[in-house]
């Protein structure tokens, strides 16, 4: 009995303490507008996540020395989806209907981003996407910040064509979702500047593949047929490290075969050393090595915020900041964190990026960026030898595939992100 | 318009006379180098090539150590004054000096100089012109390197500096080099048929994929018909022909150095799954503390003895033993000892340490890659005939060779060894002999253990360190020790290396994704006909 009575004792305070947590958090609640952070903090993504969360943080707590926003602190809510796609819809779902948070600033990998769409969609939220990916959607609810390919692989390859004279050409990359779209807008890109199917090799290697032998002596079997050979890489990740390696090893100079890479930033060429791969090149919207007042103050910052002087910044950094600033915006435009009132104020709205430009939300949900394209350096970060002219608008369907040329997304006037201008109604394929 | 005309008609009436007064006189000729190289700084990637193009027509000997140092990011212009300096780092600030006449001008901190970059068309043109400009140079290796560049850039202009090369030097190498070289940019000029064809035999006896590119972008390119394309084309065909002879030796040797990186992965497990039974999904988190160990060494070389860099493995290489082999003690100690017979049991524990060693690394050094670097007698490669072997894959061969007849030996002609095979064979028979079995076997997993720390210290020249290096591995190590044979160790090396050369000869054909899928198949088909792998166990452990 007197066990009882204790547990019954015990059940009791645990009851008081539990009201009296919810009753903190419910008044923490409405002093606080409370922002999402979904990245993976551990597994196999953790290599490029974790740096996203920290740019996060530092971006909030600048906000909040700068008086917050419509009077209210921000409060960050990290969650950890370890790397596990169905866990990153999980964790969604938790950050906006537990933690009721005004907006979720995530995910890497295309997986993932397709696995919390229909929770973002189901719970009528809004997510911040910072990472370049493969285009073909465009989503209510979704911010794509990152390059769509026309921000990045056709501008790339239109580099190596004009100023290298390139005839002849790789497309080498893991084989999974981003790879394979890319390389098919390539593909059929080239095809129609001309360029021979015999004269267009596609390869495609397993995640964290490491024994580069093979493949990168068919590189250099593929580049001895005497035309201007060139690598476009889409291989993500862990597996450059060993790609790279194999090249300098190799001795592939990137006077003979340039190799360009789109998922290759400051982070990934901190794990090699760099001087075998002087004039490697890389296409990205942004680099560390960016020469404007805008971009030394963020480094200078970054560095603080991390207390480490040598840490790098990134591409997808500064589309996390880009699209921050673009909601602190919208936010107060509207006047109200309410999701359907922002992503109604948030198109139009422009922002400094840290090259010099004001980039601007489209109806389209992608942002207007400048492209880059630099060398790599033999201190690990890259030189910018070329850039457009203006700022590049994002196009969500590819103008070079069959299946979405004739499709549109316009989130203003159509209210669509499919809509298919040839038969005239909305719903033409994916999203 | 027409007044436009005649504007443009006296400005161009007048162009001489400008020249002239703006050309200095050829007894200043030191004066029209500085100039060029002044102009350096300024204008775009196309102007700068078009400098060097000219500095390097200029004939100077002076011009080569201004390209060299534009070449190796040494050439700064000085915000100041705009003027072009080479420099060498002294400390915090780079000491200048001048390009021209090569004497020091002085210090300044890097905020006050700006570097003059240089992008692939103008490190092309730099290789060219250096070519031509250091093919007399008293260093045969600058020679030789000059000769490369020249059969490269196939410069036409650069001919008559080959012949005059060619008649003096002295040394076969470096002359075999010059030759091919002059037949390349002879290729490339209007030389006569006869000495075309001639200088296609010269590149036929090369024989390489650098000949072959110079051969098939001749027959390509269309503008010598007749004669010379077709001897080309014949030429071209025979290297061909020779290479895929090549490409076979080629595919066993790549597929033998995948074999001892597998081995080298594998062959820690062969003692703990393979000799002891136990199911160790922390594996390839033994090998990750091994590569982390190695950075770690590195990283305290790199601070306090640089000098020390290129040795900075044969220290790694006990430490990463004795630190793996640590762990690898307390894990059999603190947890596998209370699962033995319970394999289940034993593979969840494992694999939750296997996460939990994970993260602690990714907590202590951060999720990114961590720089492991190549001591320099494994960078590069070497070439023989027309095979590209790299240097660190050949050392990782002789040295998972050497860890294999190591082990060998430890377990066939050492005390330890024979306790091992005794406790693995009939634990109480053992114990009853007097043997403490208990210690045997935590001194066993942390023989395991250790080998596959060093085993990471080999895999950290190749591979990214980052605290996913170990799961990249733990099937594979798997694959090799179930299809070579449990409890036996020539199983695994054979299975390895079996394995490794089949994924070479199937990865051109099929894609290095469906070639690894292939292998996979394979070996369930393997397993199916015999479960217990290549060399299977008899005796009475394996009825047991």
């Amino acid at each position: 009995m007197s066990s009882n009575s204790l547990s019954l004792r015990n059940l009791a305070a645990a009851v008081v303490v539990g009201i009296g947590v919810l009753w903190a958090s419910a008044v923490q609640a409405a002093d606080t507008i409370k922002v999402g952070i979904l990245h993976s903090l551990s597994g196999t993504m953790a290599i490029s996540e974790t740096t996203l969360k920290d740019a996060m943080l530092m971006l909030i707590e600048e906000q909040n020395k700068k008086g917050g926003l419509l009077g209210k602190k921000l409060e960050p809510v990290v969650v950890d989806p370890a790397s596990n796609w169905p866990l990153f819809a999980e964790k969604a779902r938790e950050l906006i209907e537990k933690d009721k948070v005004a907006a979720v600033f995530g995910c890497w990998t295309s997986v993932s981003r397709k696995s919390v769409l229909p929770v973002f969609e189901e719970l009528n939220s809004i997510l911040f996407y910072p990472v370049q990916y493969e285009g073909e959607e465009s989503q209510r609810n979704v911010f794509y910040t990152g390059a769509a390919p026309n921000q990045q692989a056709i501008p790339a390859v239109d580099y190596l064509m004009n100023e290298e004279g390139v005839k002849r050409w790789v497309l080498a990359g893991t084989d999974y979702v981003y790879p394979r779209t890319t390389n098919k807008i390539l593909e059929a890109y080239l095809i129609s500047k001309g360029v021979p199917k015999e004269d267009i090799m596609i390869n495609y290697t397993p995640f964290g593949h490491s024994d580069w032998q093979t493949i990168v002596s068919d590189i250099k079997k593929f580049g001895s047929a005497g035309k201007k050979t060139a690598v476009v890489s889409t291989i993500n990740g862990d597996a450059n490290v060993p790609f790279y390696k194999e090249l300098g090893n190799q001795g592939i100079k990137a006077e003979d075969i340039p190799v360009v890479a789109f998922s290759v930033g400051e982070e990934e060429l901190a794990g090699i050393d760099t001087k075998p791969l002087v004039g490697h090149l890389a296409a990205w919207n942004y680099f560390q090595s960016v020469d404007t007042p805008e971009n030394t103050d963020f480094v200078k910052k970054w560095q603080a915020f991390t207390k480490d002087p040598k840490r790098v910044s990134n591409d997808p950094m500064e589309a996390h900041m880009i699209g921050f600033n673009m909601w602190v915006k919208a936010v107060e435009k509207a006047g109200t964190t309410d999701p359907d009132k922002v992503i109604d104020s948030i198109v139009g709205i422009k922002v400094p990026n840290l090259s010099g430009g004001m980039s601007e939300m489209l109806p389209n949900h992608h942002i207007t960026k400048p492209v880059l394209i630099g060398e790599v350096q033999d201190d690990g970060q890259f030189e910018i030898v070329w850039q457009t002219d203006g700022l590049v608008a994002g196009d969500a369907w590819s103008d070079h595939l069959p299946g979405s040329k004739d499709l549109k997304a316009d989130w203003v006037d159509l209210k669509c992100g499919n809509y298919n201008t040839v038969t005239k109604k909305c719903g033409g394929k994916g999203a | 318009m027409i007044v436009i005309r005649r504007f443009q008609l006296i400005a161009l009436a007048l162009l001489p006379l400008v020249a002239l007064v703006l050309t200095p006189p050829s007894a200043a000729h030191a004066d029209t180098l500085d100039a060029l190289v002044q102009k350096l700084a300024s204008g775009g990637f196309s102007a700068r090539a078009k400098v060097v193009d000219e500095l390097a027509a200029t004939g100077d000997e002076r011009v080569s150590a201004v390209l060299e140092a534009l070449q190796g990011g040494d050439l700064f212009t000085r915000k100041s004054d705009k003027r072009v300096f080479i420099t060498r780092s002294a400390g915090d600030e780079l000491t200048l000096v001048d390009p021209i006449s090569g004497q020091q001008a002085g210090t300044a901190p890097k905020s006050a100089l700006k570097k003059i970059r240089v992008n692939n068309r103008l490190r092309r043109a730099i290789r060219a012109a250096l070519g031509s400009l250091t093919l007399l140079n008293p260093d045969p290796a600058k020679r030789l390197a000059a000769a490369e560049a020249v059969f490269k850039s196939r410069d036409a202009n650069a001919l008559a500096a080959l012949d005059t090369a060619i008649a003096k030097e002295t040394n076969a190498g470096v002359k075999r080099a010059l030759e091919e070289a002059r037949a390349a940019a002879l290729l490339y000029s209007d030389a006569p048929e006869t000495e075309k064809i001639r200088a296609i035999a010269v590149l036929q006896t090369r024989g390489d994929r650098d000949a072959l590119a110079l051969l098939l972008g001749l027959a390509g390119a269309g503008k010598d018909a007749g004669a010379v394309a077709e001897v080309a084309t014949s030429s071209a065909a025979v290297i061909e022909r020779n290479l895929a002879a090549w490409n076979t030796v080629q595919n066993i040797i790549y597929g033998v150095s995948l074999g001892s990186v597998l081995l080298l992965a594998a062959i820690g497990l062969a003692i703990t799954f393979g000799v002891m039974g136990v199911i160790n999904m922390a594996h390839g988190e033994m090998v990750m503390l091994g590569a982390y160990t190695t950075f770690t060494v590195q990283e305290i070389i790199r601070l306090s003895a640089p000098e020390l860099f290129d040795y900075s493995l044969f220290f790694a290489l006990p430490l990463a033993f004795m630190i793996a082999g640590a762990v690898g003690i307390a894990i059999e100690r603190g947890i596998i000892r209370w699962l033995y017979g319970r394999p289940l049991e034993t593979l969840l524990a494992t694999w939750g340490l296997s996460l939990i060693l994970q993260q602690a690394i990714r907590s202590i050094y951060g999720p990114t890659n961590r720089e492991v670097g190549n001591p320099s007698w494994m960078a590069g490669s070497l070439e023989v005939g027309s095979l590209t072997l790299t240097y660190n894959r050949l050392w990782i061969i002789v040295f998972s060779i050497a860890v294999f007849a190591v082990l060998l030996l430890i377990l066939k002609h050492t005390r330890f060894g024979l306790q091992v095979r005794a406790v693995t064979q009939n634990r109480e028979m053992a114990g009853s002999m007097g043997i403490r079995t208990g210690r045997v076997d935590a001194l066993t997993f942390g023989l395991g253990s250790g080998i596959a720390g060093i085993a990471g210290v080999a895999l950290s020249q190749i591979d990214n360190v980052s605290p996913n290096l170990g799961q990249a591995y733990i099937i594979d190590s798997f694959m090799v020790v179930v299809f070579g044979g449990v409890g036996n160790l020539w199983g695994t090396l054979v299975g390895a290396m079996t394995l490794g050369i089949a994924n070479k000869f199937l990865e051109p054909f099929t894609g290095a994704v469906l070639g690894k899928i292939l292998v996979l198949v394979m070996i369930i088909l393997f397993i199916q006909k015999r479960p217990r792998g290549l060399f299977a166990l008899k005796g009475r452990a394996v009825e047991a």
